[in-house]
């Protein structure tokens, strides 16, 4: 069957990326961007960054202006998706509108995981997810406000650093025993945990939250579960987020920890792929072990590869994972993917705002975390992406260097 | 509003008004330049915004900061000229340039 129309459900960065790329691509047929979200797609990393410190004005946090939607002959509709009838081909829209499909892209991303405790619809509490969480958050950030954040996330994190920049007084609570627990080696972790306390911000390590307390339907204050009251004027949490499942589940598409796809990010209909934030893919870094990744490179790199498929130009999914968080003057970068890690080595002799953190997993290489080195990360996403042959031992040689070693190695397999 | 052009890899020149005080990655993304797709929204993470620019321009442009340089070491044809294009602010005095973009 020829393609003739594709139907996109999600506006984030993995939807309009689909949208993009096909145009890139030649694909002349119709494109229909669904969003539930009453704006022009917009990128969310800036949230808890540039654009809460006000750096960044609204039209430039847009993925694209305007005027791109009729450049490129993508209709954007902010319809949320309400139901798909996969045999008919057609996507049931809120409005009541049934938009008709040859090939539909799922691309719902995710939701924050909400606040399991009492108090946690007061005023003054916050996740981080849309622009209207910083355009609610950013005026109440100033000198002397009373901040507690809920979970030591990349997200928690970036925000503490701003909110701790523009001088309010921050206190992290955290069930885990080290900041970003889930995705960074306790090394690294170690290093920012020391970083945000030079910036002012303080932090109780293993212990949750029992309540959030407040009079008049305003935050005052929290409770945490060893029982300590602590007082607030804002509480924001990022206690990780929760994949947009509901409309492939009741379209009987298989969902596990997201949205199921096989190696070429297609469902078990033909007609229906789906990726980003909202998948669970066969990841080839870990050997094709299911994976949900949240990141620029996955949405982005896989909507590439979406497009690409539609067209006959791929088959496979397998770009490197990588992903980068800023906080205060530290830029993190992470190549590859640590999970099972079981080796560690922390390169010595880097300068003193600096880290590079080299992952091994049963003797191979899997993951770099680097700060302030950007380099190195390259070097890494190199190296991992084509034959990460560095030992143990070389890397904890005296005087070992990343980059130098890569290229060393890259000049010798290609000579 | 500026002039700006890109010679894309098939040779294609595309000339575009630029706002002042844009990125011009961010100037090429919204006129669909094709090679350049600005995936970290121009904070120098992803290397996917790689563009030469004439020698002669440099004084405008200014040369490649650490970070610039750090991200295109061993990139894919990285030359004298090559730049992120995110790290090049549009100005009245840039009114006229032609970049090379360097596929990503
Ligand atoms: C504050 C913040 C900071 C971040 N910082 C970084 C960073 O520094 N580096 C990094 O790599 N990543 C970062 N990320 C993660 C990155 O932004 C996400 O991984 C990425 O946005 C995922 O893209 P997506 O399109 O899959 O999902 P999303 O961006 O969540 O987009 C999905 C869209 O689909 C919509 N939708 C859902 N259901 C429907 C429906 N039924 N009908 C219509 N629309 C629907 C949603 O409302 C949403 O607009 C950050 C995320 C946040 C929130
Ligand atoms: S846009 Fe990512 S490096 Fe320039």
């Amino acid at each position: 069957m020829t393609l003739s129309s594709v139907v996109i459900v999600g506006a984030g960065q993995a939807g309009y990326q689909t949208a993009a790329s096909l145009r890139q691509l030649g694909f002349a047929g119709r494109i229909t961007l669904l969003s539930d979200e009453d704006e022009l797609p917009y990128q969310r990393p800036p949230l808890s960054k540039a654009y809460l410190l006000g750096q960044l004005d609204e039209r430039r946090l847009l993925h694209r202006q305007e005027k791109w939607y009729a450049d490129q002959g993508v209709t954007l509709l902010c319809d949320a998706a309400v139901a798909i009838d996969r045999a008919g081909h057609a996507v049931t829209t809120a409005s009541g509108a049934s938009v008709p499909y040859d090939h539909l892209v799922l691309a719902t991303g995710a939701h924050n995981r909400p606040l399991p405790v009492p108090g946690a619809e007061l005023g003054g509490v916050f996740g981080m997810r849309v622009k209207a969480d910083a355009d609610a958050l950013a005026p109440l950030l100033g000198a002397g406000a009373r901040v507690i954040v809920v979970g030591a996330g990349f997200i928690g994190l970036e925000f503490a650093s701003v909110a701790a920049k523009l001088g309010a007084s921050v206190h992290v609570v955290e069930v885990a025993d080290r900041p970003m627990a889930r995705a960074l080696s306790a090394e690294t972790a170690a290093f920012f945990r020391a970083a945000h306390e030079r910036w002012g911000t303080t932090f109780d390590f293993g212990a949750g939250l029992a309540r959030i307390d407040g009079a008049d339907g305003r935050v005052g204050g929290v409770t945490t579960s060893d029982g300590r009251a602590l007082p607030a004027d804002l509480v924001v949490y990022g206690i990780g987020v929760v994949p947009n499942t509901a409309l492939a589940e009741a379209a009987e598409l298989a969902v596990a920890n997201g949205i199921v796809v096989d190696e070429r990010l297609l469902t078990a209909d033909p007609d229906v792929s789906a990726l980003g934030d909202a998948v669970s893919f066969p990841c080839a870094q870990l050997g094709g072990a299911p994976m949900r990744l949240e990141s620029v490179q996955n949405a982005a790199d896989q909507a590439r590869h979406v497009a690409a498929r539609l067209l006959g130009r791929a088959d496979v999914y397998g770009a490197l994972p990588w992903f980068w968080s800023e906080q205060g003057d530290l830029n993190l970068q992470i190549a590859g993917l640590s999970l099972g890690c079981d080796r560690v080595v922390d390169l010595a002799g880097v300068g003193e705002n600096e880290k590079a953190v080299l992952c091994f997993r049963g003797g191979v290489l899997v993951a770099v975390e680097t700060v302030n080195r950007p380099a190195d990360h390259m070097a890494a996403r190199r190296m991992l992406a084509g034959h990460p042959e560095l030992t143990v031992a070389e890397a904890e040689a005296s005087g070992f260097d990343l980059t130098a070693w890569e290229r060393a190695h890259a000049l010798a397999t290609a000579g | 509003m500026v002039k700006v052009t890109f010679v894309t890899q098939d040779g294609a020149a595309h000339e575009v008004e630029a706002e002042v005080g844009w990125k011009l990655m961010e100037v090429a993304v919204n006129e669909s330049i094709p090679g350049i797709y600005g995936d970290c929204g121009g904070q120098a993470q992803c290397a996917t915004c790689h563009v030469h620019v004439p020698p002669e321009w440099r004084p405008i442009t200014g040369e490649r900061n650490a970070a610039e340089q750090a991200m295109l070491a061993n990139a894919y044809d990285v030359t004298e000229d090559s730049r992120l294009s995110c790290q090049i602010i549009v100005s009245e005095e840039l009114d006229g340039v032609t970049v090379d973009v360097v596929d990503s």
